[in-house]
């Protein structure tokens, strides 16, 4: 692979009148502060942390699909001498079930999930009882002894399915939600030609290396619940679970610690959690729960699994006159903490990067006998970008044109921001910041050689090999608000410390804050340390998702440093320095008077030990070079991008193998250009997965057939092709003072739409690909049908 | 994955091993030697020993060498051995192509040989190789030794001629004459993974001639086994593309493969004709 700067920009232009303008670490892809502990076995994720007289809780979880609980045996385990103790649904009846966050869509809560199942299980997987040991090996012990007596009830495994019944006189179709704007039945009566797709995304999802685990115990000098293990969101969901187990939010903090991979999974609000905490509470000692990967696999949130039906309406020039959506969402067997937000990005999202003048999708979203769905990296979007981008690669063959040229006719127009579509999404309006999708399509076609490759591609295939292209546009949203705030403190060693309510997921969050936090205030980004993910040092926080913590916390880093850097100047200017504050400016670390270059500075942390409590610092003001800061955006900012996969077919097989991928992306201001990068191949290496190997089977009982990495397949550094990555900059944010867009989902929003385009290609049967992932054994297929139905 | 409580027996000689096994093999006990299949069935609870019998300890266990025409394979014989030839014959060079799609760097640097052929295991290289060369299990017990020869050691899904006191001790491998070639291929999902279908084929090159053709199939039946009407297919004639094309059809019309949720019969049946073929137009000497 191979890194390219930002291509728009030369050294030291910016735009956006932004109040500091040098620039050193900034744009820069300077080397990561967070991982020597890493890379040294000094990490702290939740396994490696114990306390004394720690108790160890295993989950006992249903091995029916559905099925009424008759009886729970816990005797058994309970005469175990290890056993300190057992619940069941029984003993934590007081517990609500676990909230979902605020939404304008009606009718989810009936669907909400207990801690621990009362009259029904609904998956294979759902917790049932709970045992709680000294010893995690005996915990495991007395999950075995757990046995359940229920009566088995008929399986839903599909959303496609005819509804049945969730509970009595409860329909397990929960909701069907709408979208439109325009006048949609015009456009499908006025058409020259109405192209449908009819495509399928299979049920996959995030699998982080560190399984979920948390450690959670009662302080008893400040009387605080502690819990750790918790990344994501550890503000919002700190307050969900203190109002689940009846604690007051300030009495409860959530330490984040090192995370090994979040990917919209973990970090969840899940039952395990809170029962982890109601424990700690209720034995008041530590409780130590670490899920293994078979658990993992059955219980984290899965993702993905969605059926699009998409049409649409052409002019004659194949150009979009309205698109009319269906989709049918496997939400699994109940509603987790996103509601209902998947299928709304989903829908929200379909119509991308085109011109859609009339629009209407409905989503039935249904419940399943599987594990709840959630969010996963880019969700709704890899779903829906490659619905869209089937359909215009359809529409393509519909009207003879090239896949390229199908897309330019249709894509919106650069003078068109901002552009605004009628309809909400996550019950925000949709209004995209800027774009220039003709120019990213120009660059990145010239910068990847579409020519030569489509070349070197025909003169394979003259040589017998099946070989194809295909490409997948798409735009991401990012930067989702409204606000955040950060606390910069400058100590008397001149010593940085950003506290962020943002949470570090392995995508380098401190290194990020530090540079803008550095370029703010004027000193050396490595002396800059960054806190995060924990609730007691931050009164608010909105932690690491949707692609915001750059921009979102980044903003709020930037205004903090800022207002620290101001206070140092007037400081010194009044009381350190004979000099009006315009003189003066901070360099490396030391207040320096501009007129006069040379002369000996007066180091950040003097100025820090001058701020120290004293009548003339609080008469200047307070003390301390500390200050908040705050950033509110005016919107969600909107990258896009553009996928392109160069794969082989083995026809024999039906094995695919991934020879090249690139990816152009618009990213507005890249902070970190290696670690923009870095986002994109490890998120290219998640949709390869989605498109060619990961997969949740199950049987047709509802036994989950992939509980293991031997049957849940990911690709590994053998399946994963060069990736090369354009970054460009040529439509920042307005939103934002630097321009900054988000990065963490760029590399797999369209990597199912390229890779099923490249497939066609390399088989030479145009809409061929339909489903994935693309297995061999469903490629051999398609290929076996093909030649019997031409002989 | 926690595996339940089980008492740990390390054995320091071949004849202690077959004392602890005897003792404890009615009691539920196993001998374990890389564990790489052992241990995760017991992570997973899919296994409950209550005793394993640890040879990792026995010296002469960990030895392969030649002997009277064999290549003699000693028990804990790590599958890393084979990365580099084992003996400088046609056979030494096969086994070290084989070994390299046994899973992965690390699994073959503590699986054993010798455990694969105790496992038996459908897709396991080494009982394709085994069952396709004719090897010959040699099985100590505290009531002696002896040979079982690979036509009468696989008895289905991972399940083989040895009795639970039983040890295999060792696997002797005919040599590969002079003039020999063979080829393996396998196809799996992804780089390292349980393979859906494999062959192994080799002969004996005559003057441009295959004689003593030998074609085996692994990962399609519940066990490796030479396909007999395939192979007499090859007698007396050229290695062609046309007979390696009969011989692969003669394989896939005379398979009976297994299906699971992922894999049907049919998919199965069409990979392990790709596989033979490839597997003979791979053959090296």
């Amino acid at each position: 692979m191979s890194a390219h700067g930002p291509s728009s920009l030369k050294p030291g232009e910016r735009h956006n009148g932004d109040a500091n303008p040098r620039r050193r670490f900034v744009g820069q892809s300077v080397t990561r502060l967070e991982d020597p502990p890493l890379v040294t076995g000094r990490g702290t994720y939740v396994g490696n942390l114990n306390f004394p007289h720690q108790l160890h809780m295993r989950v006992v979880r249903s091995t029916w699909a559905h099925a009424i609980i008759r009886s729970i045996d816990v005797s058994a385990a309970l005469a175990h001498p290890g056993c300190r103790g057992v619940w069941t649904g029984a003993d934590v009846a007081d517990i609500p079930p676990i909230t979902f966050r605020p939404t304008s869509v009606k009718g989810l809560e009936p669907y909400r999930q207990y801690i621990l199942a009362r009259d029904r299980v609904r998956y294979v997987g759902e917790p049932i009882a709970v045992v709680f040991a000294e010893d995690p090996y005996v915990a495991e012990d007395l999950a075995d002894l757990v046995t359940m007596d229920a009566e088995p009830l008929p399986v839903i495994l599909s959303a496609d399915a005819p509804p049945g019944e969730f509970a009595p006189g409860l329909s397990t179709e929960a909701v069907v939600m709408r979208k439109a704007f325009g006048d949609i039945e015009a456009a499908l009566r006025d058409a020259c030609k109405v192209v449908e797709v009819d495509v399928r995304v299979g049920r996959h999802s995030g699998v982080p290396m560190e399984n979920r685990g948390a450690l959670a115990r009662i302080d008893h000098s400040r009387d605080v619940l502690e819990c750790y293990g918790q990344g994501k969101r550890p503000h919002a969901h700190r307050d969900a679970v203190a109002a689940l187990i009846g604690r007051s939010p300030a009495s409860m903090h959530f330490y984040e610690g090192h995370i090994g991979g979040g990917f919209g999974v973990r970090g969840e609000i899940y039952p395990e959690d809170v029962l982890t905490c109601l424990a700690a509470q209720r034995f008041d000692r530590p409780v130590k729960w670490v899920e293994d990967r078979r658990e993992n696999l059955l219980a984290c949130n899965h993702s993905r699994e969605q059926h699009h039906v998409v049409r649409g309406a052409f002019d004659r020039d194949g150009r979009l006159l309205g698109i009319d959506a269906k989709l049918w969402h496997d939400q699994g067997a109940y509603v987790r903490t996103h509601g209902a937000r998947v299928p709304d990005m989903a829908m929200g999202t379909l119509i991308g990067t085109y011109h859609v003048p009339a629009y209407r999708t409905v989503g039935y979203i249904r419940m399943t006998h599987k594990t709840p769905a959630a969010t996963y990296r880019s969700p709704g979007r890899f779903e829906s970008t490659y619905a869209c981008e089937r359909l215009m690669d359809a529409a393509a063959e519909a009207f003879g044109l090239s896949r390229i040229e199908i897309r330019r006719r249709n894509l919106i127009p650069k003078d068109a921001y901002p552009y605004a579509r009628a309809m909400d999404i996550l019950d925000h309006p949709v209004e995209l910041d800027s774009g220039d999708f003709a120019g990213l399509l120009d660059k990145a076609l010239v910068h990847m050689g579409w020519e030569q490759m489509q070349a070197e591609v025909a003169a394979r295939r003259a040589g017998g090999e099946c070989v194809g292209l295909g490409m997948g546009f798409f735009m991401e949203k990012s930067g989702l608000g409204p606000v955040d705030g950060a606390k910069v403190t400058v100590d008397t060693r001149g010593k940085v410390q950003v506290i962020t309510g943002a949470s570090s997921i392995g995508q380098g969050v401190e290194t990020v804050m530090a540079q803008i936090a550095a370029d703010a205030l004027g000193v050396e980004y490595r002396d800059v340390k960054v806190i995060h993910g924990r609730t007691d040092l931050l009164e608010y926080g909105i932690g690491s998702h949707a692609s915001r913590a750059t921009v979102m916390t980044g903003g709020a880093t930037r205004m903090a440093a800022l207002n620290v850097r101001r206070k140092a100047l007037e400081f010194a200017a009044r009381h350190m320095v004979e000099a009006p504050v315009e003189l003066l400016d901070i360099v490396e670390g030391q207040v320096v008077r501009v007129d006069r270059p040379g002369e000996p500075g007066i180091p950040l942390g003097k100025v820090a030990a001058a701020l120290a409590p004293s009548p003339e610092t609080v008469a200047f003001g307070n003390p301390g070079l500390t200050a908040e800061g705050w950033f509110e955006t005016a919107g969600m900012t909107h990258p896009y991008g553009i996928h392109t996969a160069l794969v082989k077919v083995d026809p024999e097989t039906g094995q695919v193998k991934v020879e090249r991928f690139h990816v152009a992306y618009d990213i507005g201001c890249a902070i970190n250009p290696m670690l923009v990068e870095g986002q994109i191949v490890g998120g290219v290496a998640q949709g390869l997965g989605g498109a060619l190997y990961e997969e949740f089977v199950y049987d047709e009982r509802g036994e989950p057939l992939s509980v293991t990495f031997a049957d849940y397949l990911m690709p590994t550094i053998g399946e994963m092709p060069t990736v090369d990555v354009l970054l460009t900059e040529d439509a920042p944010s307005p939103n934002n003072a630097l321009g900054m867009k988000g990065a963490g989902e760029a590399g797999i929003t369209g990597v199912g739409a390229a890779i099923a385009a490249a497939i066609d290609d390399a088989i030479g049967i145009p809409n061929a690909i339909t489903r994935l992932p693309v297995t061999p054994q469903r490629l051999k297929a398609l290929l076996q049908e093909q030649r019997a139905g031409r002989t | 994955m926690k595996a339940g409580s089980f008492e740990w027996h390390p054995a320091r000689s071949a004849d202690e091993a077959v004392a602890l096994l005897a003792e404890y093999a009615p009691q539920d006990g196993r001998v374990i030697a890389g564990g790489q299949s052992l241990v995760p069935s017991m992570a997973l609870r899919l296994a409950f020993p209550a005793h394993l019998i640890d040879i990792n300890g026995v010296e002469e266990f960990s030895r392969v060498r030649v002997e009277a025409g064999e290549l003699v394979v000693g028990a804990c014989v790590r599958h890393a051995a084979f990365h580099q030839p084992v003996e400088p014959g046609p056979l030494g060079r096969l086994l070290s192509r084989v070994v390299h799609d046994i899973a992965h760097w690390p699994i073959r640097q503590r699986g054993t040989f010798c455990g694969s052929l105790a496992n038996a295991d459908p897709a396991s290289e080494w009982c394709l190789v085994a069952a396709t060369l004719g090897a010959r299990m040699v099985a100590r017990s505290v009531r002696g030794t002896r040979v079982i020869e690979a036509a009468d050691w696989f008895h289905g899904i991972m399940t083989t001629a040895l009795a639970d006191d039983e040890l295999l001790a060792e696997v002797r491998i005919p040599l590969l004459p002079t003039g020999s070639r063979a080829g393996f291929y396998e196809f799996s999902r992804r780089a390292g993974d349980y393979a859906l279908a494999m062959a192994l084929v080799a002969w004996r090159d005559d003057g441009g001639r295959m004689r003593e053709g030998r074609i085996g199939t692994g990962s399609i039946e519940v066990q490796p086994r030479r396909i007999a009407t395939a192979e007499a297919l090859l007698d007396g004639r050229p290695a062609s593309a046309e007979a390696f094309a009969e011989a692969a059809a003669a394989v896939s019309a005379a398979v009976d493969p297994l299906e699971d949720f992922h894999t049907s019969a049919g998919y199965r049946r069409d990979l392990i004709g790709t596989a033979v073929r490839r597997a003979f137009e791979q053959a090296g000497d």
